[in-house]
């Protein structure tokens, strides 16, 4: 087991050298150095920037520097000291505006896995062994619909009907008091009262392919002789069903729980943007459109890193759950 | 897995037999193909997605001409006009074809906002192939026939099938217009994801060994990154002066750059499955070189997985140029693509009182939904042996 968990861990450092590569190349992207559009801005400000303080900002980023200079400045920057660069919009330093937002996207992505799986493995299940009855047609109705519609479709359709039919506008993750309040119990609790709405249309997405994978598998195992064996034992159907092929057919899509990780957070970026709210979404878009590089690719290293993370995380629970995966190779 | 077999023609009606020995014979001289299409068949709703897919690509291609008005045309006399209603009977109860009623712009009373007041003593009928704003079909051929359309100009009369926009512009023509562009980046996306896909999936597939671990590796790093950030990055780094169709391919070559690795893993599945066959072996055994076999023997016996896979993988790339559109990060106006009209329902206001500025969303989840049920069926047609 530890050296399954050992073999991952450094499995997964190319991988962040590569996010982080693409990462740094996402800033240093748009034509120009930030520098003298900081400058320009400043200027546009009337402000006046001492000769002094550019030197020791060019000093600090590397620039006038060959790139991989600049990369490794920028980067060890960030393992050293945390320090992820500044954003000129907000004019602050990025680590200040980035957590929040990105410990909210994650929790998001969690809450909607969690409630995925809450819904999809007993409709899943019953589709399958109920295969051809009402409910089964009814179920791959709605997870082909689930799967046809865009989740930042299903965020506009919801807006439009809380503002049509309820009167009420229900984009926002905090109630307006708390919007720039610090964290309290009251604003976690105005948050959680409202939370569940992405996660809703986020899980419809995500809800539908489960069910329609789970129930292709299990109809598979279903007509094998091991179910067979065991019902002719005189196993209870439901024991039977639960204990054996509902455990081999859930296999392949733990394996790939990370993908659905990454597809979360991928989905719930253009949902927030819809919904406003104040989460990952909205602040790179802001900052892309913005060229306020440090934060988009702060927030894209970040995103990124953590859904690698999280991935690991899932696969070392998944080797110790079924030891067919840690004995492999 | 004779392609060559396809030359034979299956004796259908010989003498009259329509037994069921000779149904089975039928089955068993029929090409590979022909048992394809008839398990193909089976699948109703792929049929029906099938001729949706057919009737959506044809607007596409012939917008000009299927559109009633140009898409810039606009008259803020129909600022979020509804849809018009089509009549068939009039006030007295007589049949005359299709029509709409001559609308009137007037304020409610209590509310002040404009509300659209039909008419019924003006009839504008509805006709096929009427004359309407002159058009350049593909920017060739110059014409202003038609589909269909009212008798009336839009400064006079306004025919919104599904509403008009904020500028008063038609919704449909701008819809269709639309579908240009939207269905076209699926395909192109996807063709740009096969070429990339084939060839690594068919190395990786093929040799094995360091290489194809190298490849799976590079395949779960792009799985396992979230997509859409990464592409909002990307395609906010193509410079905004670009002319409309640079930013097009742009923008395919960027989601194909990610979207490849579905396909990739299909085509090396495929490869690895077929590596041992015999008559990959026979070959070998002959002499034919390694890109005879692949290329000669290999591809067409999983030509059709590719082909589903292929169909199953376009929705995704019409989702995500959408979404990029509707965020603002993907093409721009005065480019025409559903995700740039549905940048319109952003604006909450617009969406309260004009509920049809939707719809373009609706188009993308059918054409979406259609992809995703022929991607089905040609996937149990694929194999027409599987029972």
């Amino acid at each position: 087991m530890l050296q399954y968990i050992v073999r991952r861990v450094v499995l997964m450092i190319p991988t962040l050298f590569v996010i982080s590569l693409i990462s740094f190349a996402i800033i240093q992207l748009p034509p120009g150095d930030f520098l003298s559009s900081y400058v320009a801005q400043l200027r546009a400000e009337g402000d006046a920037i001492d000769a002094a303080q550019l030197a020791a900002l060019e000093e600090q980023y590397g620039l006038n520097q060959p790139v991989y200079v600049q990369y490794w400045k920028w980067i060890s920057g960030i393992l050293l000291r945390g320090d992820l660069g500044r954003s000129f919009e907000w004019g602050k330093p990025v680590s200040e505006l980035i957590w929040d937002r990105i410990g909210i996207t994650m929790l998001i992505s969690l809450l909607t896995i969690l409630l995925s799986w809450a819904i999809a493995i007993p409709a899943g299940v019953y589709a399958a062994t109920h295969q051809y009855s009402i409910p089964d047609y009814l179920m791959s109705f709605i997870s082909f619909l689930g799967l046809g519609t865009p989740s930042f479709m299903v965020a506009l359709v919801a807006l439009w009907v809380g503002l049509a039919f309820f009167g009420v506008n229900i984009s926002g993750l905090f109630s307006e008091q708390y919007i720039d309040a610090p964290w309290s119990v009251g604003k976690v609790l105005d948050m959680l009262s409202r939370i569940w709405l992405p996660v809703v249309v986020l899980a419809i997405d995500n809800t539908a392919s489960i069910i329609r994978t789970l129930r292709a598998n299990l109809l598979d195992e279903l007509n094998k002789p091991y179910v067979e064996t065991a019902r002719a034992k005189g196993v209870r159907e439901t024991v039977l069903i639960w204990k054996y092929p509902v455990r081999v057919a859930l296999n392949p899509f733990f394996s790939t729980v990370g993908w659905t990780l990454a597809a979360l957070v991928s989905g719930e970026t253009l949902v927030s943007v819809v919904l406003s709210y104040q989460t990952s979404g909205p602040l790179l878009l802001r900052a892309l459109t913005s060229q306020d590089m440090y934060l988009a690719g702060s927030f894209i290293l970040l995103l990124s890193t953590l859904t690698v993370i999280g991935t690991l995380i899932s696969d070392i629970l998944l080797a110790w759950v079924d030891p067919r995966i840690r004995l492999e190779e | 897995m004779a392609t060559e077999g396809s030359i034979e023609r299956p004796r259908a009606d010989d003498a009259g037999l329509s037994t069921e020995s000779a149904r089975a014979e039928q089955i068993y001289v029929a090409p590979q193909w022909k048992l394809m299409w008839w398990k193909f068949r089976k699948h109703r709703m792929a049929m029906v997605s099938g001729v949706v897919l057919i009737v959506f690509y044809l607007a596409a291609i012939f917008c000009e001409f299927v559109a009633p008005y140009d898409p810039e045309s606009f008259s803020t006399r129909y600022t979020l006009a509804p849809p018009s209603r089509i009549h068939f009977f009039d006030t007295e109860g007589n049949f005359r074809g299709p029509f709409i009623y001559g609308t009137k712009r007037e304020r409610d009373p209590v509310t002040l906002r404009p509300i659209f007041v039909e008419d019924t003593s003006v009839i504008h009928p509805i006709r096929l192939f009427s004359p309407g704003q002159p058009y350049k079909l593909w920017g060739i051929f110059e014409s202003n026939i038609r589909l269909f359309g009212i008798d009336a100009p839009i400064e006079e009369q306004g025919f919104f099938l599904l509403g008009a926009d904020r500028l008063g512009r038609d919704l449909f023509s701008r819809i269709v217009y639309g579908a240009r562009i939207s269905l076209s980046i699926g395909l192109v996306g996807v063709f740009l994801s096969l070429i990339l896909g084939i060839v690594l999936g068919g190395i990786s597939g093929y040799y094995g060994g360091v290489i194809d671990n190298i490849i799976q590796r590079v395949i779960e790093f792009i799985r396992s990154i979230p997509a859409i950030p990464l592409w909002m990055g990307l395609s906010a780094a193509l410079p905004a002066d670009w002319p409309v169709v640079w930013v097009y391919f742009g923008i395919t070559v960027i989601l194909s750059l990610i979207g490849w690795t579905g396909l990739a893993r299909v085509v090396r599945g495929r490869f690895l499955a077929l590596r041992e066959e015999d008559f990959v072996l026979a070959a070998r055994l002959v002499g034919s070189s390694e890109m005879r076999i692949i290329l000669r023997h290999m591809v067409p016996s999983f030509l059709s997985y590719i082909i589903a896979t292929l169909t199953l993988a376009v929705p995704g790339m019409i989702l995500a140029e959408t979404g990029l559109s509707f965020i603002g990060l993907g093409l721009r106006a005065p480019a025409i693509s559903w995700g740039v009209l549905l940048q319109e329902a952003q604006n909450l206001r617009s969406v309260a009182l004009a509920p049809w500025v939707l719809l373009p969303g609706a188009a993308v989840v059918i054409s979406i939904l259609s992809f995703n049920f022929l991607g089905d069926g040609l996937r149990d047609a694929a194999d027409p042996y599987a029972r």
